[in-house]
């Protein structure tokens, strides 16, 4: 590796101030960082530092959506074949799903970097890991089909709009890979919603409904009628977007995310609590058939776990405080069941409940700071007396 | 005793290299003092290069507090007034003449004087300076009688010297300083301990309300000790000053001179032998690590590895410092290195493999292991920061300098080594303890 350094080093003075490639400077940057570690000491202050740094803890954080991606990729092809009567064989499954994914990953990645590039330059910044992670989970909450200039589109929305504008990663105010489906969502509903798109290439003849639409429709005839069982919406044998279908594979990335310490549990768990809770009061007075649905489904249908696990807990969007992260989680879980049942135009609730949450997560926080405030002011009284 | 306050949150980081207790006698003919050890002090020289003087001699005043003087440790000669940028007065060197010859401020007993009297001790003598005060972390003010003084029996941060080795056969020195310190504060003074000490010289000093504490660091942190026992509200001031300067505020009245003999822990990865010295303040540290340090880029700290100042291997004790340490620097390129397992990367997440190893001991070095970004991570800091503040928020309310709302939120309870754990753990590599003093700093002007 010395010889590669050393190739470094004596391209480094041109890409610095003064020199032919200045312009470039983030750029070689970014890359330079992602090759070595920076040989950068601490000046003031702690002369040590703890080893972690963005781009360990983004990579954790992608490396935690890998299981739900594989399973993805893998159940794009075994939908796909099942919906035209075939069994394909595990190896046909994934080489069709890798057929679809991987370009809308790449498209993702490249737009998305891309302009993370030329805003770094601009700000004169090192360029920010968070579009790694951005750049991975919005291939996961789009369905298999979607054009590939969509996912360009969107994801230039996202950056720019739900992020950029803002001053960049950390002081973003929505989640950008939401942002991204949400965009999707209202600008292009006819490829976001509707029984074709969650199969890939479906057979005209085969029901490509989700379970969340299934049950959606049981408000107007009268009952919910699941064609897959409890055990395969856990397991991810359904449609849906590509990498949220299954719940085991989501619950592998929590498990690295709370054990690793880079997602909040406290978060993970409050939404779970929040669904419950919200799922069970449905139940309680439930007038419909939807809202008679137990409320445990509502765990594994639709986006609810993904978001749970991968979007609600991304640090900058979320709830800042250890009291306000859980009324923030609880919140998302409320509303995206809440939205779900009440509000069918709206299926998935998970993604609205929380962009919603994103923009009252900084209400949250300041009221749980204001407390503290005012037990700080309250000490004071018995001494003034 | 009261009962015990339980410090649930923070960090004992496992560094390789504490101090064997054992002492040595360092023979050092360097001295310096350093102006620039006194926050918000702008020194006004008394003494010239050439100058003779006695332990206890004069050597400069503050500018905006023209009472508060500066003394020499040592009798010898000034060798060298040193200056840095912008003439910044960096050093007062003085080279020791062996004979130890003291101004005379004569013996007295706290009991027998008045106040004024022993206020007028303390500043003639120089010793003044070692007692601080909260807010702002600066030398006490001397129109001021304190809410309470504080004083930490026990230093919780990495390698931190054993107090209560240090303290052994000292306890009537001790004993005097808090007498002293308890006319100062109208008999408020607070000795806190750990719930582990077995001193005696702690346990069973009088005029004093003892606290115990136990936990991890920062444990050890006057300020997290403030917090726990009696919160500093607007308004309220408070003195902290550490249990060698009481020993030597003891000395001043026993024996009427100022005697600025200290215990230092040299310790630190990179030493041969780490073991305590001692020596007086203001001391080279040249004589600890020549011959004592293993090879290549060493970092030489006054203090410990997170609140202390980075110096020369040739340079000088800071005034308020136990311990020097030595670690590796950490200027090299590392390839893939956040990429890899990392079995051997110490971090308090678990991102890297070295938590299948909870055991083990670290050499680390001074590498920022990273590029500086924005806060992204939340619930890092809260951790490691046992008080009742909401660390992040009063960090972005300083850095917007929004006055209110750091007061609101407890900027006059914390000092920037409060902090220390904050930063050392923090994955964006902002400079934390740095912006706190900057906050600091703008509260005292706004409240001047």
């Amino acid at each position: 590796m010395k010889s590669l350094r050393k190739q470094l080093d004596k391209i480094k003075p041109q890409f610095q101030k003064g020199g032919k490639f200045e312009k470039l400077h983030s750029t070689f940057d970014a890359f330079e960082t992602f090759l070595f570690v920076p040989d950068k000491t601490t000046l003031q202050g702690s002369h040590i530092r703890d080893s972690i740094d963005m781009k360990r803890t983004m990579s954790i954080v992608v490396a935690s959506v890998i299981p739900a991606l594989l399973f993805g990729i893998w159940n794009v092809g075994y939908q796909h074949y099942l919906s035209l009567g075939q069994t394909a064989g595990f190896w046909n499954n994934i080489l069709y799903g890798l057929g679809k994914v991987l370009p809308i990953i790449i498209v993702s990645y490249v737009t998305g970097l891309a302009i993370e590039f030329i805003f770094a330059q601009i700000r004169h910044h090192e360029v920010n890991e968070g579009f790694l992670v951005t750049g991975m989970l919005i291939p996961l909450i789009v369905p298999p089909d979607i054009p590939l200039w969509m996912v360009a589109v969107a994801t230039a929305f996202a950056v720019i709009i739900g992020k950029e504008v803002f001053g960049g990663t950390g002081m973003n105010i929505l989640n950008p890979a939401l942002t991204a489906r949400a965009f999707l969502f209202f600008a292009y509903p006819a490829f976001m919603s509707g029984e074709k798109v969650w199969i890939s290439d479906k057979a005209d003849g085969f029901s490509g409904a989700t379970p969340l639409a299934e049950a959606a429709a049981g408000i107007d005839t009268g009952s919910v009628h699941f064609t897959h069982s409890f055990m395969d919406m856990f397991c991810g044998f359904i449609p849906g977007s590509i990498g949220e279908t299954s719940v085991i594979a989501i619950l592998i990335g929590a498990v690295i995310l709370a054990f690793t310490g880079v997602g909040s549990l406290r978060i993970m768990i409050s939404v779970v609590l929040g669904g419950i809770f919200m799922g069970g009061l449905l139940n309680l007075v439930a007038v419909n058939a939807f809202m008679e649905v137990p409320f445990y489904y509502h765990l594994v249908i639709g986006g609810f776990a993904f978001g749970a696990i991968f979007m609600a807990t991304d640090p900058v969007t979320a709830a800042q405080t250890s009291t306000g992260k859980i009324i923030y989680g609880f919140l998302i879980g409320v509303f995206a069941v809440l939205i779900r049942v009440l509000n069918p135009a709206y299926p998935e609730g998970m993604m609205l409940a929380i962009l919603l949450m994103n923009v009252f997560a900084p209400l949250i926080d300041n009221y749980v700071v204001e407390a503290n405030i005012k037990r700080r002011l309250k000490r004071m009284k018995p001494v003034k007396a | 005793m009261n009962k015990i306050v339980k410090i649930k949150k923070g960090l004992d980081i496992p560094l390789v290299g504490h101090a064997e207790k054992v002492f040595k006698n360092l023979d050092s003919t360097n001295f310096a003092v350093k102006p620039t050890d006194f926050i918000g002090v702008i020194p006004k020289l008394l003494v010239k290069e050439g100058d003779e003087v006695k332990a206890g001699t004069h050597l400069f005043f503050n500018k905006y507090q023209e009472r508060i003087l500066f003394t020499s440790p040592v009798s010898g000669k000034v060798t060298e007034i040193r200056r840095g940028e912008k003439r910044l007065l960096e050093e007062i060197r003085i080279e020791s003449d062996d004979k130890n010859s003291c101004v005379d401020f004569g013996a007295a007993d706290p009991e027998k004087i008045s106040r004024e009297e022993i206020v007028e001790k303390l500043i003639n003598s120089g010793i003044w300076p070692l007692i601080r005060q909260r807010p702002y972390a600066i030398i006490a003010n001397l129109d001021h009688t304190p809410k309470a003084v504080h004083i930490s029996a026990f230093d919780t941060a990495p390698l931190a010297p054993d107090y209560d080795f240090i303290v052994n056969g000292q306890g009537e020195h001790f004993q005097t300083g808090i007498d002293v310190l308890s006319k100062l504060s109208n008999g408020k003074v607070n000795l806190n301990i750990s719930d582990k000490t077995k001193a005696k010289e702690f346990l069973s000093a009088r005029n004093v309300i003892l606290n115990s504490f136990s936990g991890p660091h920062p444990a050890g942190n006057v300020g997290v000790q403030i917090h726990h026992i009696d919160p500093i509200n607007k308004g309220d001031i408070v003195w902290v000053i550490d249990v060698q300067s009481v020993i030597t505020i003891g000395r001043l009245f026993r024996q009427g001179k100022y005697d600025s003999s200290v215990i230092v822990a040299l310790t630190g990865s990179e030493v041969i032998k780490p073991q305590y010295f001692k020596t007086r303040r203001g001391a080279s540290i040249s004589n600890m690590v020549d011959n004592n340090v293993k090879e290549g880029d060493l970092r030489y700290i006054s203090g410990n590895v997170l609140t202390g100042t980075q110096i020369r291997a040739d340079n000088y004790l800071g005034i308020y410092d136990s311990m020097v340490t030595v670690i590796p620097e950490g200027n090299y390129h590392e390839f893939l290195g956040w990429a890899l397992p990392g079995f051997g990367k110490y971090s308090t997440s678990r991102t890297f493999f070295s938590w299948l190893t909870p055991n083990k001991k670290y050499a680390l070095n001074t590498n920022l292991n990273g590029g500086n970004r924005a806060f992204v991570m939340t619930g890092e800091f809260e951790k490691v920061f046992p008080m009742d503040i909401y660390p992040l928020q009063l960090i972005k309310a300083i850095m917007y300098e929004d006055i209110d709302l750091m007061e609101n939120l407890g900027i006059y309870e914390v000092e920037p080594e409060d902090f220390a754990l904050c930063e050392f753990v923090d994955t964006s590599k902002t400079e934390i303890q740095g912006i706190i003093r900057k906050g600091l700093e703008l509260m005292r002007k706004e409240m001047s």
